[in-house]
């Protein structure tokens, strides 16, 4: 431990600290602007100069190293000068363009300049300009106003594993850019919107649409990946106007992916806003009332057997829970919440939990991925992975598709058969896993969701055995999931009751028409056409492919518009609060199931949340503990068989378009447009 | 003896004709009425009438949709929305004032970076419905044209004090 007296009051601190981690533990406040906690230290923007005794000038205190018997001041008049010609120098060339910043409101130097700055300028000369760069369509460059702390080229190169940003000429002249011009193409790309002090990297789509103290907020969790990110949604009225991240440490650090950031703009298009029922071979609209007799009709007479649920990939507990007690007293057994019709082990949790946690990642040191590919299914779990690799020692297996990751790997194999050698020991990277202290296995929905998923999940298994990846303390074996509501429905147990039919039978079902009434909660990757026989009944708040193919539509709540609860991948459940209300006639889901059930004659047991998060918990009991996640016992799973040639592929085509909200984004579109396609016809030209 | 001194004024008329006196005075001072609405009075140029949005002479808007005008409303009369114009500058969409909420306290101008909004001399819009005092950016803007050169004039009156 390091000592050192700061402002006259002596402190311990951990060794290795700098002198700013050490005023800040003191409870200092030091100015900075190049300094991030997450990235590496650049010392460029000198605003944290403090004062060190035997030192003939002020110090940055964010680059020096805190040492015993430091005697460091922050609150003298030589700080305080130097701290205002520094900030002097920042506003020679930052414009005094703030009423038309979209930081304005939120800008670190804007408060700082406050705080810390002179009230006045010496400053008559001209101010340089610099011509703005084109990224890319989500983030909006106004070049002039950098201050070149370089956070931008720091987290593309260490965190994004990007390495397109950079600073070209020097002094005066120097400037952030690509240098060739060209779209920054990561999926993190937005956190510089974050992390950039002032307003020179802002974010296009919300250019000028609302200022910070317009906004309420509402701290709530992203869905549209399964891990879980917590988001603070910023709206005005009835619009979510932006999504940030929020901290959580083992989750999503500070970072958040740009699908979950920029997505939002697909909550107000193509939305769900009433009942609609179809007559005569066309949808109408329709009141709540219509479209529950018309329900009930088609469900009169008809036997347990022939009714069947699925639920979709942002479907929250709470809804889930509802259906499926629905689905239990109306008989059926045929209820499924993989649509994309995975072969996960409801009986065993660890079968399907990204068991090691996503800051377990930090700890392994050997890393085999099969069947998937997580920069796209889950981005800050890459994240993750990389900032384990930067740090050194880890090496990475890829049984699957090859993709830039962002990091070195070897490849391993295609397909299944490569898996099956490596069980069997085939395979020098087998050595490696044996080897490693903290070897772990990362299984994705593109292994899993095949014909030959179970027997794939058994390999999985038995490389997870063969390499002692599950001991005291350490759990190796991760399930990788895609689908937000995913790891809820399988502890909700909405999967197949006894002689239930699981999705792929249900559909076929629904076609040949042993399944005459089908309930689609969000379920739009089906499929599916629209069958004759069965009478299909959606309930969602996108107009997607499930409201497509449905005879009634219920209008549901999207996730910013509800209570629910979430379970992310590593089974850890989380709540999701509403920051505005659901459009129009649209209701939270589970309200619209009570009020479907009681209309059918056989009313659920609960009228409130808390009633029905009671019942929630009865079901899945992992469900109580918020925000902490539940061990899962090392159980038996997986079914030995055969597996066929075909190679894994991930089931995500477009990282940018993967669920109802994303398709209806305009924003998504074009960023799809920019860096999917344009990639895909880069690599069709050679 | 007061009582007396009260009999005798009484009897007199005195308080009567000393109060004719201060009227027959009056008539050969000038008139301090006016012959409203075609005699008006003196405007401070401080007076906070009927918001305007000005332009630069270039017939550009003012306006650049900071909405600091919004933000420190006290009466919330205001309401903003902005969008990039096509030329990519920064630019409202709307710009309400509800004129029945405002309270003509003049901070908006105050607050006003650009000298955009501006509460004009103008104090004559009295209206027969609420709905016409309810004021867009296409009237708030017309105001601006109309009342330019008084407004001006007031503004640069007003220019070393601010």
């Amino acid at each position: 431990m390091t000592t050192l007296t700061i402002d006259g009051a002596e402190i311990t601190v951990e060794p290795g600290s700098t002198v700013m981690q050490a005023c800040v533990q003191a409870g200092k406040e030091i100015p900075h602007f190049c300094y991030h906690d997450r990235l590496s230290i650049a010392g460029n923007c000198r605003m944290c100069l403090v004062e060190m005794e035997r030192s003939p000038k002020p110090i940055a205190s964010c680059a020096m190293p805190a040492a015993d018997g430091m005697v460091i001041r922050t609150d003298t008049e030589q700080v305080k000068k130097a701290r205002e010609g520094v900030m002097e120098f920042l506003l020679i060339n930052h414009p005094l363009d703030c009423p038309i910043c979209d930081q304005g409101g939120e800008c670190d130097l804007q408060d700082q300049a406050m705080a810390y700055g002179r009230h006045f300028s010496r400053f008559d000369e001209g101010k340089r300009a610099v011509r703005d760069k084109d990224v890319g369509p989500l983030i909006e460059t106004i070049m002039t106003r950098c201050i070149h702390c370089t956070r931008c080229i720091r987290f593309a190169d260490e965190i994004a594993g990007v390495e397109e940003f950079g600073a070209v000429f020097r002094g005066e002249h120097m400037e952030i850019g690509t240098y060739v011009e060209k779209a920054v193409s990561s999926e993190l790309s937005g956190n510089m919107i974050d992390l950039c002090p002032v307003g020179a990297l802002t974010s296009k789509p919300y250019a000028f649409v609302a200022r910070s103290w317009e906004l309420h907020t509402t701290e709530t969790v992203d869905v549209l990946d399964a891990v879980g990110s917590n988001i603070r949604v910023d709206a005005r009225g009835t619009e979510v106007l932006r999504v940030v991240p929020r901290l959580h440490d083992e989750i999503n650090e500070e970072w958040l992916s740009d699908k979950s950031r920029f997505a939002y703009d697909g909550l107000r298009r193509r939305r769900l806003d009433r009942c609609y029922v179809r007559r005569n071979g066309a949808l109408e609209a329709a009141s709540w009332a219509e479209a529950f007799d018309a329900i009930s009709s088609a469900a009169k007479g008809l036997k347990g057997d022939q009714i069947a649920a699925l639920a979709g990939d942002m479907a929250d507990c709470e809804a889930m829970t509802a259906l499926a007690d629905l689905m239990g007293v109306l008989g059926s057994p045929h209820l499924d919440c993989r649509q994309d019709g995975a072969k996960l082990d409801p009986t065993s949790r660890a079968s399907y939990l990204f068991n090691s946690t996503i800051a377990g990642i930090e700890e392994a040191d050997a890393i085999l991925l099969i069947g998937t590919n997580p920069r796209w299914e889950a981005s800050l779990v890459n994240a993750r992975i990389r900032k384990r690799w930067r740090r050194g020692g880890l090496k990475v297996g890829v049984i699957g598709p090859q993709v830039d990751l962002t990091y070195p790997y070897h490849h391993l194999g295609d397909g299944p058969e490569s898996l099956a050698t490596l069980a069997k020991g085939g395979h020098a990277f087998a050595d490696v896993l044996k080897m490693a202290e903290r070897p772990m296995l990362i299984v994705g929905q593109g292994a899993l969701a095949r014909p030959d998923g179970a027997a794939v999940l058994a390999h999985a298994r038995a490389v997870a055995d063969a390499s002692g990846m599950v001991s005291d303390g350490w759990n190796g074996f991760n399930v990788l999931h895609s689908a937000a509501a995913r790891v809820g429905g399988l502890d909700l147990g909405f999967v197949p009751g006894e002689g239930g039919r699981d999705t792929a039978a249900i559909c076929e079902g629904a076609c040949e028409g042993s399944i005459r009434l089908l309930y689609l909660l969000g379920a739009d990757e089906l499929g599916l056409a629209r069958p004759e026989d069965c009478f299909v009944v959606y309930q969602g708040h996108h107009g997607d492919a499930g409201a497509r193919i449905a005879d009634v539509i219920l209008p549901g709540a999207a996730y910013t518009e509800k209570h629910g609860t979430y379970v992310n991948l590593e089974g850890r459940p989380q709540r999701a609060y509403p920051a505005t209300a659901p459009l129009g006639e649209a209701r939270e889901d589970w309200r619209i199931l009570r009020a479907l059930s009681a209309h059918l004659g056989k009313p659920l047991a609960y009228d409130t949340l808390d009633e029905l998060r009671a019942r929630m918990v009865e079901r899945a009991p992992a469900l109580a503990a918020i925000d902490e996640i539940t061990p899962a016992p090392w159980g038996d799973f997986g079914t030995d068989g055969a597996v066929d040639e075909a190679s894994f592929a991930s089931p995500i085509g477009d990282f940018y378009l993967t669920d109802p909200i994303t398709r209806a984004s305009a924003t998504m579109a074009e960023c799809s447009a920019a860096f999917v396609s344009a990639a895909e016809e880069a690599r069709a030209d050679g | 003896m007061p009582a007396i001194e009260q009999t005798v004024r009484s009897l007199l008329l005195t308080e009567l004709a000393v109060g004719l006196g201060v009227t027959f005075k009056q008539i050969f001072k000038r008139k301090a009425t006016l012959n409203y609405p075609y005699e008006k009075g003196m405007l401070s140029p401080r007076f906070r009438g009927e918001h305007a949005l000005r332009r630069y002479p270039n017939g550009e808007e003012r306006c650049i949709a900071c909405k600091l005008c919004e933000a420190i409303c006290p009466a919330q009369a205001i309401t903003i929305e902005a969008e990039p114009r096509e030329d990519g500058s920064r630019r409202t969409t709307r710009y309400d004032i509800d004129m029945v909420k405002c309270i003509y306290c003049g901070f908006c101008q105050e607050a006003c970076p650009v000298d955009a909004i501006v509460e004009g001399p103008n104090f004559e819009f009295a209206a027969e419905t609420r709905e016409e005092l309810l004021y867009n950016k296409e009237k708030l803007l017309d105001n601006g044209d109309r009342w330019e050169r008084e407004i001006a004039a007031n503004l640069s009156a007003e220019a070393p004090y601010r």
